[in-house]
């Protein structure tokens, strides 16, 4: 008995200890978390994912770019808030008549990082640099985007780089091969960015190659990243987060944040925890189901103007599907404002075309199809489709896009619709990464949710990017199309291309390849720590330009 | 002893080529390749071709496997395709984050699984019994995202009483010495961030651990109740021996023998546990890292996280069977 006694004190003991200890840490984590928040200067931003590298003529993926947009600075930048070109590191420039060279007045005052200037001669040796990319350095996994734009390096037939040339420390002329409209805003990319020659050589920046199977990164990409910008890189803690400290020389306004954290949260839910719970300032691509609840927290949702198209891809591969008629029942069987009222985020866009308003060579009067079921059933029977006719419809699931934040709930409205003109949609789900091969690897599809986000203002970009050459996704061919697309983009300026591109969109809207649904917004959400910040439709936002309330 | 260990590790060397192989033909059933998940809405097939090329994904299945296995035994492991590291520096990166985690899982599971099945037998059919009883079977039946989710909804977000995410909080200034955050803040006597890393241990560490303590708990109960029935325990308790000395010298020593392995074996399942609970709170080990591989379909990565992990689970079971026969030297290893 005088045992059990004893024992059981001491089970209450342990007991009341490990309570007291739970309210203590409780108390104490609580008070840390107010703490923390007030680390003035310190901006906390959740990414997706990790930068990929953080020598941007090697990135191609947002992430990557998000972080060297506060390192960088391009010749180019864009408009706040918009995604037109603007002046950033190039004061001005002028493209000559020909369209094959343009001169540029650069920014005076301008250091890079380690202390180096930038100059003409910078400028030049960035053109080079990417012109003269060697071995897996080429690789479309490493340089995309010199590859894709400039079509091609040092020797390659059709390269669009031709030289540079600095006449004055502030001049730099580059010259073109052969004309290119969309130069100018393409140079807005992070990846053309300009970095200091000399740490991109002490570090070693082009030594990306381990073997060809496995290029991997630099010293200079993990550990040395060298640009004007208005932040500095601090360290790369790999899975975890990147610090960024404010350039004291920065040449221009330094705002209110002393340093940046990108802290790497993938799942969506914890995003939305962790600013919940404060351990965040802010973050993208908010589930379009969240935004109400965490308004009503008191958390700030920002919309950027969409630069996205969400469409219905329509595969000629399927015998039916290859007459024109049942293309326009099916667009005709769609009601895009139920579709974006029910499934898209606030501050989307109904589409009408493949390129946003914004983007040039948007035609206001391209022909719609309107949403009227009985024209519809009409259409298809008079195409000979019978009632109940059994339509593959392919969808992805457990992803988060920014022109579909949400496939799943897309596809049920979707199908909802079409089962009203008399289609039996036969669903096929399938996981990311197999979803993207079956519809641009295999011709084994019906209709099927896609779309893209534009990387820059350039409409090629866009339509180009679907409907420029033959391809498993659509399954047609239509030389027609591909030509004036080519013709498109090789004029020398935005005027000529104008005309052109508003008769392709309305060339399109007749052929329909694909059903343009939307162009949803993606959002971002914040603590009310944040004042305001510089949201982009190109999502051009350094944070220099955000403002903190306390 | 030595030798027998010697030839233990041995045999470890072809199950694991036997893994390799199994592993290799696994990853490449995946639906999906790399390439399109690399690439994303810009796979056009030219792209995927130069990716597939680029990566050696085009060439015979054999010819693949030999040139993984040549690399391989250089020590060679390849270089994840999402961040271009080599596999062997992503792993090392990430594996203190796990181990640590995996420690706080067993000592909590140990710690209150073992006293926690001891007084279920000695109260066998009382109160603390069944308590005891549905706690277990509770602790072995919810699924452990579910729970790390519940845990930290409740004392996370909506208490915020722990962190919800990572391992440290962002803001915090720490030294890096040894990659365990916690030893790191006790060496460097940084209090502050030792303190931190702790709490971002708990949430996980609970929702880890709970189901090897359920499973701890329940064989502790079994393997006391049977030895208490024994006929050397009956023998000792006839001879007059005083209660704690049986408690200490006979029953707890032979009761743990099977406890002892059921926690050799439970280690090697917390590290591969790890995935759910450090997805849910977003703790950068290896789990986290193996989960987006498997969504990235990172070949490289997956191949040689899978095989460390099985190195260690082999050097875990070894550890366990030697300290078997140390605990009971009537059991040798064989």
């Amino acid at each position: 008995m005088h045992t059990r006694t004893r024992r059981q004190r001491r089970l209450g003991a342990v007991a009341g200890t490990a309570l007291g200890a739970m309210l203590v840490t409780g108390c104490v984590a609580s008070e840390r978390g107010e703490d923390s928040g007030d680390a003035a200067g310190t901006f906390v931003f959740a990414a997706s994912a990790e930068p990929v590298t953080l020598d941007p003529a090697f990135a191609n993926d947002g992430e990557t770019f998000r972080v060297a947009r506060q390192i960088f600075e391009g010749l180019i930048g864009v408009e706040q808030g918009s995604a037109d070109p603007a002046p950033l590191l190039a004061e001005s420039w002028e493209g000559s008549d020909d369209g094959l060279s343009y001169t540029f007045d650069l920014k005076e005052g301008v250091t890079f990082h380690d202390g180096t200037e930038f100059n003409a001669e910078a400028v030049c040796y960035n053109f080079d640099r990417w012109h003269n990319f060697e071995g897996i350095a080429q690789s479309p996994s490493a340089s995309y985007y010199y590859n894709n734009l400039f079509k091609g390096f040092a020797g390659d037939e059709g390269a669009v780089y031709e030289s540079c040339e600095a006449p004055s420390e502030n001049e730099a002329i580059v010259h073109l091969t052969q004309p290119w409209a969309g130069f100018i805003a393409a140079l807005s990319l992070p990846s053309f960015s300009m970095q200091s020659p000399t740490a991109l050589q002490e570090y070693g920046a082009d030594d990306i190659g381990g073997t060809e199977e496995a290029p991997s990164i630099s010293e200079y990409g993990s550990e040395h990243p060298t640009g004007t910008g208005p932040f500095t890189f601090s360290s790369w803690d790999a899975g975890s987060q990147v610090e960024l400290t404010a350039y004291d020389d920065y040449w221009g306004e330094q705002g209110d944040v002393t340093d940046v954290i990108f802290r790497v949260i993938d799942d969506p839910n914890a995003r939305r925890q962790a600013l919940e719970a404060g351990t965040i300032d802010g973050y993208d691509l908010v589930s379009p189901a969240d935004t109400a609840a965490l308004e009503e927290d008191g958390f700030q949702i920002l919309a950027r103007d969409p630069f996205t198209i969400l469409y219905l891809g329509i595969n000629q591969a399927v015998p039916e599907l290859q007459d024109v008629r049942v293309r326009q029942a099916i667009s005709m069987a769609i009601d895009k404002e139920q579709l974006v009222n029910q499934t898209l985020p606030e501050g989307t866009e109904l589409a009408t075309q493949f390129i946003p308003p914004v983007v040039s060579g948007y035609n206001e009067d391209v022909t719609t199809y309107d949403y009227d079921v009985d024209a519809a059933k009409a259409l298809l029977a008079e195409a000979g489709i019978p009632e109940g006719w059994e339509l593959t419809f392919n969808y992805p699931t457990n992803v988060s896009r920014p022109y579909m934040p949400n496939p799943e709930e897309i596809f049920t409205v979707l199908s909802t619709q079409l089962s009203e003109i008399g289609i039996t949609v036969v669903p096929q789900a399938n996981e990311w990464g197999e979803y993207l091969d079956i519809m641009q690897g295999s011709s084994d599809h019906g209709i099927h949710l896609l779309g893209w986000t534009g990387d820059y203002n350039d409409t090629d970009n866009f339509v180009g990017v679907f409907f420029g050459q033959p391809s498993m996704e659509f399954g047609f061919d239509n030389p027609e199309l591909f030509n004036a697309l080519t013709e498109a983009r090789g004029t020398a300026t935005i005027e000529e291309q104008l005309p052109l591109y508003e008769d392709i969109n309305q060339m399109i809207a007749e052929y329909i390849p694909a059903v343009p649904l939307a162009h949803p917004a993606p959002s971002l959400a914040f603590s009310e720590r944040v004042g305001s910040y510089p949201v982009s439709p190109v999502n051009d936002e350094v944070y220099n330009l955000v403002e903190l309330n306390d | 002893m030595l030798q027998v260990i010697a030839k233990r590790l041995a045999l470890v060397v072809p199950t694991l080529f036997g893994l390799s192989l199994l592993l290799f033909l696994w990853v490449r059933a995946l639906p999906g390749g790399p390439a399109s998940a690399l690439l994303g809405e810009r796979a056009t097939p030219e792209r995927v071709e130069q990716i597939n090329e680029l990566y050696g994904f085009n060439k015979p299945i054999l010819e693949q496997y030999l040139t993984y296995m040549g690399r391989l035994l250089s020590g060679d492991f390849g270089v994840s395709i999402q961040t271009g590291r080599p596999v062997l520096e992503e792993f090392a990166n990430r594996f203190p984050a796990t181990m640590e985690l995996s420690i706080v899982a067993l000592i909590l599971a140990v710690g209150i699984g073992v006293p926690l099945g001891y007084i279920s037998a000695k109260r066998y059919g009382r109160l603390p019994d069944h308590v005891a009883v549905v706690v277990s079977l509770v602790g072995i039946t919810v699924p452990v995202f579910f729970l790390a989710f519940i845990l930290k909804y409740f004392f996370a977000v909506e208490l915020g009483w722990f962190p919800p995410d990572g391992r440290m909080d962002a803001r915090m200034d720490a030294t890096r010495v040894t990659g365990f955050y916690v030893l790191d803040g006790i060496l460097t006597a940084e209090w502050d961030a030792a303190w931190d890393a702790f709490m971002h241990l708990v949430l996980p560490g609970i929702a880890l651990g709970t189901i090897p303590l359920a499973i701890i708990a329940r064989i502790t109960r079994a393997s006391v109740l049977e030895t208490q029935g024994a006929d050397f325990v009956r023998t000792a308790r006839a001879k007059g021996l005083h209660d704690s000395s049986i408690r200490d010298r006979f029953v707890l020593r032979n009761a743990m023998l099977p406890v002892v392995t059921t926690i050799g074996l439970q280690l090697g399942l917390l590290i591969s546990g790890a995935v759910l609970t450090e997805t849910v709170f977003a703790f950068s080990g290896i789990g986290q890292f193996l989960a987006t591989a498997i969504f990235r379909r990172d070949y490289p990565v997956l191949q040689g996280f899978i095989l460390f992990i099985a190195v260690l689970y082999a050097l875990i079971n070894l550890i366990v069977d030697v300290s078997y026969s140390i605990i009971d030297p009537r059991v040798r290893v064989q």
